[in-house]
């Protein structure tokens, strides 16, 4: 396909990994971080780890929404599937997501809870339509490319004075997290993940644009490269990010201006302004509270907030103790450092959030580069 | 979760509000939202998301990306 098989092209991947060794400086090492799932996810399955020096080290970021999200979050859904009655609309992502008391949105809907995956907000909408008798919650998770889409559903909702419809609203914001991973007092502790750059979302800076990320490169002195989700994408904005380091600069690139300008998405940007507010904190798995990271539907929009309809409450529930999803989401463990990454805890049979999602990082490390660790 | 892909739209103005839009996603036609993005045209990339249109592909910003890699295997292939 267009704008895609262009920029999977092995013989230039090849020339980019020679132009990467030439330039890495061999006497430094450089640590990278790719927030997003989706890179950690182009990463795993291209195998671009294989085409770095040994020198040039990626870390997995906290950039994957389904391994963020936290048991307490997921219980609240399945709370309302299975107590309140309601029709619960869900991207598939979330179904596995291991949860209080063994449960899974998955297996409360073997229970009888009535479920439902969607591909988009337009279907929540329609079958909160096509159900007028019924209560119908769309549970909204993700970060800002998903953000948009969940807005509209609820100024669709309330034009047409859809009373059976609301939100539970999980969304999350990127740079609330990568602050927190830069300020954490346990990396600082750990001291275990020097992170010499980031590469910055491609889709989320779609909506955002380029401009959120300067406070990192001039508070932090930390170069951030915008890259696609494509493997030469990737490697264009590692070369870029050792250039950066190489000739002491800390600027914000845009290796994906095909589809990311300054400015972002404005038209985006004001749905979601005008329908959400900035939660004063939020629990995210692995980097626990952190302060305005995530997003609540506003007073305004209140009768669409399922959290208000149902008056629920958030009750934080500690992860599985084995699970080290925690460390693993800082960057400062890798997935084949869990003592339980691939034996009791694998995709079919997740123990934690990262096992669950493709783009977590434990998934991607199981499905295309575990063998590489096995020894004969 | 932040998967989306570079689709071709192929006709616009449809649904009930005419702001939605037909698009081809390598031979599969699929009716998508474009109440996120303004001045789409026949003919036009975009990025889909979730059954919504998030940005537009500039073609321009493509080939400068793509020619930097071309110009790199030039570069590669003097210096060996």
């Amino acid at each position: 396909m267009k704008y895609i098989d262009e920029f999977r092209d092995g013989e230039v991947a090849k020339t980019l990994a020679f132009k990467i060794a030439r330039l890495a400086q061999p006497e430094r090492s450089y640590s990278f971080m790719e927030f997003c799932g989706g890179h950690t996810h182009a990463i795993s399955r291209y195998g671009l780890s294989d085409l770095l020096p040994p020198n040039v080290r990626m870390v997995h970021g906290p950039g994957c929404p389904v391994c963020v999200l936290p048991i307490g979050r997921i219980d609240m859904a399945i709370d309302l599937a299975l107590h309140q009655g309601v029709i619960l609309c869900t991207y598939g992502d979330t179904l596995r997501v291991p949860a209080s008391e063994g449960l899974s949105l998955m297996k409360a809907k073997a229970r009888g809870g009535d479920i439902r995956m969607v591909y988009s907000t337009l279907d929540a909408l329609q079958i909160a339509r096509d159900n007028p008798e019924r209560k119908v919650v769309f549970f909204a998770i993700g970060f800002e490319t998903t953000t948009p889409p969940t807005a509209l559903a609820i100024l669709q909702a309330a034009q047409e004075q859809m009373r059976n419809f609301s939100v539970l609203c999980c969304h999350v914001l990127t740079p609330a997290a990568i602050s927190q991973i830069l300020e954490s007092p346990e990396v600082r502790q750990w001291g275990t993940v020097p992170i010499d750059g980031f590469i910055g979302p491609a889709h989320v800076s779609t909506v955002i644009g380029s401009r959120p990320y300067e406070f990192f490169a001039e508070e932090y002195r930390k170069p951030v490269v915008i890259a696609g989700f494509e493997p030469l994408d990737v490697m264009q904005a590692i070369l870029m990010l050792i250039a950066q380091v190489n000739e002491g600069r800390a600027e914000v690139e845009n290796e994906f201006a095909r589809a990311v300008s300054r400015d972002g998405n404005q038209k985006a940007q004001d749905r979601v302004a005008e329908v959400f507010e900035l939660r004063r904190e939020f629990e995210w798995r692995g980097l626990s509270v952190v302060p305005y990271s995530a997003l609540m539907i506003r007073e305004k929009y209140g009768s669409f907030d399922a959290e208000r309809r149902f008056k629920m409450d958030y009750k934080s529930v500690p992860d599985n103790k084995a699970c080290e999803c925690g460390a693993i989401l800082r960057g400062v463990k890798r997935p084949q450092d869990c003592k339980i990454f691939g034996t009791v805890c694998t995709p079919e049979n997740p123990v934690g959030s990262c096992m669950v999602s493709s783009e977590g990082a434990c998934a991607a490390h199981y499905s295309y580069g575990r063998y590489k660790d096995m020894t004969p | 979760m932040c998967l989306a892909l570079p689709v071709k739209v192929i006709e616009v103005g449809c649904g009930p509000a005419g702001d939605w839009a037909m698009v081809d996603l390598g031979g599969v036609k699929k009716e998508i939202s474009l109440a996120l993005l303004d001045d789409v045209q026949v003919g036009d990339y975009v990025i889909l998301h979730v059954g919504y249109a998030l940005s537009k592909l500039d073609p321009e910003e493509a080939e400068r990306t793509l020619a930097l890699f071309s110009e790199m295997s030039e570069s590669v292939a003097a210096a060996s």
